[in-house]
């Protein structure tokens, strides 16, 4: 029995309801977001501002995986109390690379787009591992398992292969190099020279404190290290940047 | 699989029986192919919970070609006639199968939604893994809330609503059922992603990939045998409820797309990257989710609105004319709000004041919408102190009113300054959700579950008065104690001493909302207690309910 | 491209307001012409005529 048994041609009100709410709906969303793609203010790329290193990427899938935006925002609005917590206001610029977006929508815990270099790899070891520990009225859920989580570290290359798709600016020497700058990037007894030559600021450091191993909390921790730590705002000019 | 279906051809040929339909084979090829992709994926694999999905995939896929073979067989040649005795045959199976589905994914929807609900107050609760931080069980919450409930609830009436007010059976020997199993496996994978680390953390948009292709073929599905429905109607007017399930239809499938756009990084893995990015990504983010809550949430549960609320109170809806108007302006309106979710954030000021002047306009035609449900029963508003059902219809349209008129407010970017990242937020989602969402499908659920099953009422209206209170109760417990910790949350993060210091530290916020979030979850406890006693009172209507008179067309509902 | 941003503003706002107020009326006119009024007292009898 076919689908069209009765009508051989689409029947004529049911279509004009369709398109009509169709084009409705599709106005708005292409006025809202088209210009998005075009306005300075919005692709204006700013000093300072790099794809994530291969193990800060690998960080921020773990940020991605847990939920973590559910309740830590990546957005500093620009609001007195806001910019005195948390630091600089958040700029466009500054989640170019994110795919996807962290901004969030709820604070339950603090916002995190400045929390880099705030703490040290300790606090947030332990921290992540048994919050109330370091925090005794938190509410965080404890991470203990990203300790002894080896990180998958031998297909790292193919997510930045997937993103050099989507725009972001990663080099063929950069995906060629990627599983080395990773672990790199944990090594701090060896050069990390081409690393940090490919990615400007990025921090060489065991980040969970055993060299044995590299685990998925020595990429999240190496992740929030580097949060809102890209963009020198003692040299950026908010005027810039306007429209 | 091909095999298989050839096999059960040459048996047929042997019987000499009719080939298969056209349909039939479609999804048995289809279904088949399926069933190939998800074992080589399951091979192939590049991380365990891919290979999870993917053998589920194989399972359900297997499961689909045996049930449509077997339903071949079955029939034996015959098909349900469209009409008997002159009156419509509706095609009611899966409406029976949402109906229930909508019960149990309600129950477990609300169930996380307590334990998430504890874990805030009593954080020991995360118990420390993986699968049960609040991270990893929220989307699971709201899924099975949202997509779970609510769209079962949708798929269910929508079937129903359409059929009726067409007078025709629903076309299709599978597909009414593709839509029906094929929407509740999107569930099943997308909630069992997300305990196992699989999602991409954007809000109501947590599945990955491949859960979202499925979906879209479902959803396409969906749209064809709904217009393919109205196109056998037997009136040229096509009524207004099912002017608001085909907003809902389309425009979720257009937001749905667009959203959820992304690449994978292996056709054998997972991990997929959305293709937007920062500021451009937050936009569609929240067309998307605003959207979702315009057309899946409002529409969609508005269309319920315009046929249950008409059907119970066994009156016309007050101004037709004036639902015209409501659908066209609400629809026009809705899709500019999202940027209202992103006031003094990087996105550009204009898109911002736009979003909030829309939001504030939207003011209008929701309460056009709830001026006409409200005033269809005009004239009998005695029937809402002996009718619990038509009360529960009745106040699902006032907490629509509650809620549209908090979220223009919360739009203003005064407003949203103090309320946006606190759990105002959360309260406001809630009476929308709880009490315009969730009473609008509990009293469609109650009427419609007793007209299908060929009851003459639902089991005890006692019982459903006993679920109006408790579950009132909590709701008030829920959005009350959202508002004081919520806006007592944005009063403290901007306070300051004389001295001109930030007054409080961040964990003294949280130190202070603990009673709150105590009473919040003592609410949704309520709230679950009251779906409880309605799941009890459903059974006891499908099981023991008094039989309506000889009622022709139920007594025939094709077996399932 | 050679538009200030004011003027892309204003045009965009302009073109808005008529867009916005043309589909407006439109809408109205289908709801309140008079020759479909027996139509929609019609319509709006569908849930309770069935069966």
């Amino acid at each position: 029995m076919s689908l069209m048994q009765k009508h051989a041609v689409f029947e004529r009100n049911s279509i004009v309801l369709l398109v009509g709410i169709l084009i409705v709906v599709a106005i708005g969303g292409l006025v809202e977001i088209v210009p998005l793609f075009y306005l300075k203010s919005t692709i204006e790329t700013v000093t300072g501002m790099r794809p994530y290193s291969p193990l800060e990427l690998a960080g921020r899938n773990i940020f991605v995986r847990e939920g973590c935006y559910l309740c830590h925002s990546q957005m500093i609005r620009p609001m007195r109390d806001e910019i005195e917590r948390y630091g600089h206001f958040s700029l466009a610029a500054e989640s170019q690379y994110d795919h996807p977006f962290q901004w969030g929508s709820k604070r339950t815990g603090p916002d995190l787009a400045r929390v880099g270099g705030k703490y040290s790899d300790d606090w947030h070891v332990a921290h992540l591992t048994d919050p109330r520990s370091v925090v005794p009225a938190s509410v965080m859920p404890g991470y203990p398992f990203l300790k002894e989580a080896p990180l998958k570290a031998d297909r790292i290359a193919e997510d930045m292969k997937t993103l050099r798709l989507e725009g972001v600016p990663y080099t063929d020497e950069d995906i060629a190099n990627a599983e080395a700058d990773l672990k790199a990037q944990v090594n701090p007894d060896g050069t990390a020279d081409e690393l940090v030559g490919r990615y400007p600021k990025a921090v060489v450091r065991d980040f969970d404190g055993n060299p044995a191993k590299i685990s998925e909390m020595d990429a999240l921790v190496a992740y929030l290290q580097m949060l809102g730590t890209l963009v020198d705002f003692s040299t950026y000019d908010d005027k810039a940047n306007l429209r | 699989m091909v095999s298989n279906r050839h096999g059960a051809t040459n048996m047929t040929a042997l019987r000499a029986k009719p080939l298969m339909s056209l349909e039939e084979i479609g999804y048995t090829v289809f279904l088949g192919l399926l069933f190939l992709y998800c074992v080589l994926a399951a091979g192939k694999a590049v991380d365990p919970g891919f290979a999870f999905h993917a053998t589920l995939g194989a399972i359900a896929s297997a499961a689909g070609i045996f049930l449509i073979v077997r339903s071949y067989i079955d029939r034996d040649g015959r098909v349900e006639p469209d009409e008997i005795n002159g009156k419509p045959n509706y095609n009611l199976g899966p409406v029976k199968f949402a109906s229930i589905a909508a019960m149990f994914w309600g129950i477990a929807g609300f169930s996380v939604g307590i334990w998430i609900a504890l874990e805030l107050a009593f954080p020991l609760l995360n118990l420390d893994l993986p699968w049960t931080t609040f991270g990893r069980m929220r989307p699971l919450h709201t899924s099975a809330v949202i997509f779970a409930f609510g769209g079962n609830v949708l798929l269910a009436t929508s079937f129903y609503v359409v059929q009726r007010t067409s007078r025709a059976r629903m076309p299709g020997l599978v597909t009414p059922w593709f839509v029906i199993l094929g929407y509740n496996m999107f569930i099943v994978i997308a909630g069992t992603g997300y305990l196992l680390g699989i999602g991409q953390s954007k809000e109501y948009a947590e599945p990955e990939w491949y859960a979202d292709l499925w979906l879209t073929i479902v959803w396409v599905a969906y749209l064809l045998i709904f217009l393919a429905t109205l196109w056998r109607r037997k009136e040229p007017h096509i009524y207004v409820a099912n002017w608001f399930y085909l907003a809902f239809i389309v425009t979720i499938a257009m937001l749905h797309i667009v959203n959820n756009a992304a690449v994978p990084v292996s056709f054998f893995g997972s991990k997929s990257y959305v293709v937007w990015a920062g500021v451009q990504d937050a936009m569609v983010q929240w067309w998307y989710g605003h959207n979702a809550v315009g057309f899946f949430l409002t529409a969609g549960f508005l269309a319920i609105m315009y046929y249950f609320v008409p059907k119970r109170a066994n009156r016309p809806v007050y101004s037709y004319r004036l639902s015209i108007i409501h659908f066209w302006a609400l629809i026009f309106l809705y899709i500019w709000a999202g940027p209202h979710h992103l006031h003094y954030t990087a996105l550009p000021e204009w898109a911002s004041t736009l979003g909030m002047v829309f939001s504030v306009m939207l003011w209008m035609p929701s309460w056009g919408g709830m001026i006409n449900g409200l005033m269809t029963l005009s004239g009998a508003w005695d029937k809402l102190r002996t009718d619990p059902v038509l009360r529960l219809l009745v106040v699902s349209v006032a907490f629509y009113g509650m809620s549209t008129f908090e979220g223009p407010l919360m739009s203003v970017k005064a407003v949203n300054s103090l309320s946006h990242y606190t759990d105002w937020t959360i309260g406001h989602v809630h009476s929308g959700a709880l009490g315009w969402v969730g009473y609008v499908s509990f009293g469609a659920l109650y009427c419609m579950v007793p007209w299908i099953w060929g009851k003459r009422d639902v089991y005890s209206l006692k019982l459903v008065d006993w679920h109006f209170w408790i579950s009132t109760l909590g709701i008030v417990l829920y959005i009350t104690s959202m508002w004081v910790s919520g806006i007592m949350q944005g009063l403290m993060w901007r306070a300051y001493t004389e001295l001109g210091f930030l007054q409080y530290s961040f964990v003294e916020t949280v130190e202070a909302m603990h009673p709150y979030y105590v009473i919040r979850a003592m609410g949704g406890i309520l709230f679950l207690i009251g779906a409880l006693i309605m799941a009890f009172n459903l059974y006891m209507t499908i099981r023991h309910g008094e039989a309506e008179k000889p009622a022709a067309d139920v007594a025939l509902a094709p077996a399932e | 491209m050679d538009f200030s941003y004011e003027q892309v503003a204003v045009f965009a706002q302009q073109s808005g307001l008529l867009y916005f107020f043309l589909i407006f009326a439109a809408i109205c006119v289908y709801a309140l012409w008079p020759k479909n009024k027996a139509k929609f007292d019609h319509a709006a009898q569908i849930p309770l005529e069935e069966d």
